[in-house]
């Protein structure tokens, strides 16, 4: 019995059409096939433990390693991909923060790909991050493309902070320190109406020194809101200096979390596996928190920790060196 | 007033269950208490953190909520301001601030709990209406209008109680338009805010010597300019009586109107004046040191510079 690449899995890259294709079921694939003597069954033996498809008698294993591994090099595919199309706006218009928006990329990806039913919500309260949510919002088709292309022009409706009313965006932040108090709310609301809402917030390491924050912290326990869920994008930058040198005292992250009530854990901001790893160990019955360590500008080297990236878009020569360290990391 | 509000919200909450109100540890008035009692989801106390009290609102109104923020008028208003500003006037959510206490009404207790120019910020704010109502029926009006209302972010600017009732014989309330509480010939004081009441003692006072009216000008934002032309184009003297600051609120309003609109009448305009008195007394003491009281009001009446 060969051990290969799954045949299908619940979310299918279509190389194609270079968009995520999702599948119910492994039953479904076999439904759709029709007649070809496809069989599946459980298994667990010597060879892992997963699905057994048999195609005309031919066994192939779908494995949970394999389903990880998939997914994981689908949504690095995705990233490198919004990576790009933020690094081709950049060139057209130089108002947006490019660097914080890269940091917390593959959060939001995580988010919107694994998270995310119909009837939740998706708050970027870090609102200068909001480049890496269109982005995600355009590949899902919530934002169009034409849209995104007028980015920050006068014929468009897309800008350098969400807009609530723009497709996708639920509040309007970019003062920062608001997002957490404006989850709190909705989280709440969901709760007293009786509405299966979960808020998934992406909040800066700055707004940590927002005291609005800690009020939102606060609250979010003290009214046992299960269906809050917090990504913190610790890229260790604020807008002029190293945190961990300028304001040491921010730190422990997490820690602070949990004597304020929640539930919190740790993962790499940049890897699905952690990230679903720190959703996974979830226990349950608090607000949570997953304190993610990022680097701000990941991706291309000269961005990475360099202060001057919170607000500077790449010039001609720095554009195509970005874009070849795409391209050689893909 | 605080407990005619309280007494309207939990009426209109047993009819509504959008209605909310969130507190930022303000001890709930006798029917506050009852809205608690019976509705306690929908009753929420954030304590000592006013920005969340705003931001929270603003989360609930965004899932269909009705939310009220509720504290003392410096606290409800100053101290969260950027988040009315974001969170609510930005995105024009249908969300109810309510000052309790407004002006000097707590004068015993500071310049740290006088909202003395609440008016003129919240007037301000794009997309924020203002109402202030004179007395517990206005009260009542102006708290079930801002339940019903759905198109953005209201600042209710309340006194704080045994406030006497001046409405009782004026025509109904209607946003955004003033109503006369008393007809007149010879002048006419605006005004709004328990304040007024001060115009109607004065008004009682010149009775037999000058037919005074008295028109309360509940809405701040959206102001009644026409109504307020016409008022000034019938009265040859129109006083302003106002606990605000001096700039930014009615009196500047209406001289702007008299201008605009080629008034002849002669204007008179009394505010609080622009500083902190550091008097602790009573309510009239700390009116009467910034120089409002019956007398005064009276003497503009009778054209007194």
């Amino acid at each position: 019995m060969a051990r290969i690449r799954p045949a299908a899995s619940e979310l299918c890259f279509d190389e194609e059409s270079e968009r995520v294709v999702e599948v119910a079921s492994i039953e479904e694939v076999l439904e759709n096939a029709g007649g070809l003597g496809i069989t599946a069954e459980p298994y667990a033996g010597r060879f892992g433990w997963g699905t057994l498809i048999r195609l005309n008698g031919k066994p192939t294993l779908l494995t949970d390693v394999d389903h990880a591994a998939v997914q994981g090099a689908m949504a690095a595919k995705r990233c490198a991909r919004y990576r790009r199309r933020i690094l081709d706006i950049s060139q057209r218009v130089s108002a947006l923060h490019i660097a914080p928006a890269f940091s917390c990329l593959e959060i939001t990806d995580y988010v919107y790909s694994a998270l995310m039913r119909p009837a939740d919500v998706f708050l970027m309260s870090k609102g200068h991050g909001c480049i890496a949510q269109y982005a995600v919002l355009e590949d899902r088709g919530v934002i169009p493309r034409e849209e995104m292309d007028r980015y920050c022009t006068t014929a468009g409706t897309l800008g350098a902070h969400p807009d609530r009313g723009t497709p996708g965006i639920v509040a309007s932040t970019g003062s920062l320190g608001h997002g957490l108090g404006l989850a709190v709310g909705m989280a709440y609301a969901a709760r007293i109406k009786g509405e299966d809402c979960n808020v998934y917030v992406v909040m800066s390491d700055g707004e940590l020194q927002e005291g609005s924050t800690w009020e939102a912290v606060q609250m979010a326990a003290n009214l046992g809101l299960t269906n809050l869920a917090v990504f913190v994008d610790l890229n260790d930058f604020g807008g002029l200096e190293r945190l961990s040198e300028a304001h040491p005292a921010v730190y422990p992250i997490a820690e602070k979390f949990g004597a304020f009530g929640w539930e919190a854990r740790r993962a790499n901001g940049h890897e699905l596996a952690s990230l679903q790893s720190a959703l996974a160990g979830r226990c349950g019955g608090l607000p949570f928190a997953v304190v993610c360590g990022t680097v701000k500008g990941k991706g291309v080297s000269y961005m990475e920790n360099a202060p001057i990236w919170h607000y500077r878009s790449p010039n001609a020569e720095e554009y195509r060196q970005a874009l070849r360290e795409l391209e050689a990391n893909a | 007033m605080r407990n005619t509000f309280a007494e309207t919200i939990y009426e209109a909450a047993k009819h509504d269950p959008r209605l909310c109100v969130v507190v930022a540890d303000i001890s709930p008035a006798g029917s506050m208490e009852k809205l608690r009692r019976d509705y306690p989801a929908r009753f929420v106390n954030t304590g000592v953190a006013e920005q969340v009290m705003i931001g929270m609102c603003a989360g609930m109104a965004m899932r269909g909520l009705r939310p009220f923020a509720y504290s003392i008028a410096t606290f409800s208003l100053f101290r969260p301001y950027e988040f009315i500003r974001d969170d609510l006037c930005y995105q024009e959510l249908p969300v109810t601030v309510v000052g309790v206490g407004a002006g000097v009404a707590y004068s015993t207790l500071g310049g740290t709990h006088q909202a003395v120019e609440d008016v003129a910020v919240a007037s301000s704010l794009p997309n924020m209406r203002v109402i202030a109502p004179c007395d517990p029926q206005e009260t009542r009006a102006a708290t079930q209008w801002c339940a019903s209302q759905n198109d953005g972010p209201v600042y209710l600017r309340l006194g704080k109680a045994g406030e006497p009732v001046i409405s009782a014989d004026a025509q109904a309330f209607e946003f955004g338009k003033i109503r006369m509480l008393r007809e007149g010939s010879d002048a006419c004081v605006l005004g709004y805010g328990p304040i007024l009441k001060l115009g109607m003692d004065a008004a009682e006072a010149l009775d037999g010597e000058m037919s005074v009216g008295v028109a309360s000008v509940h809405t701040l934002k959206p102001l009644d300019a026409q109504g307020i032309a016409r008022v000034l184009a019938r009265y040859p003297r129109v006083v302003v009586i106002e606990e605000m600051v001096p700039r930014g609120g009615l009196g500047d309003a209406v001289k702007a109107i008299a201008w605009e609109s080629d008034a002849t009448c002669s204007l008179r305009c009394l505010s609080l004046r622009d500083a902190f008195v550091h008097l602790h007394g009573s309510h009239a003491d700390v009116l009467g040191a910034h120089g409002l009281s019956v007398s005064a009001v009276v003497n503009a009446l009778r054209g007194a510079h």
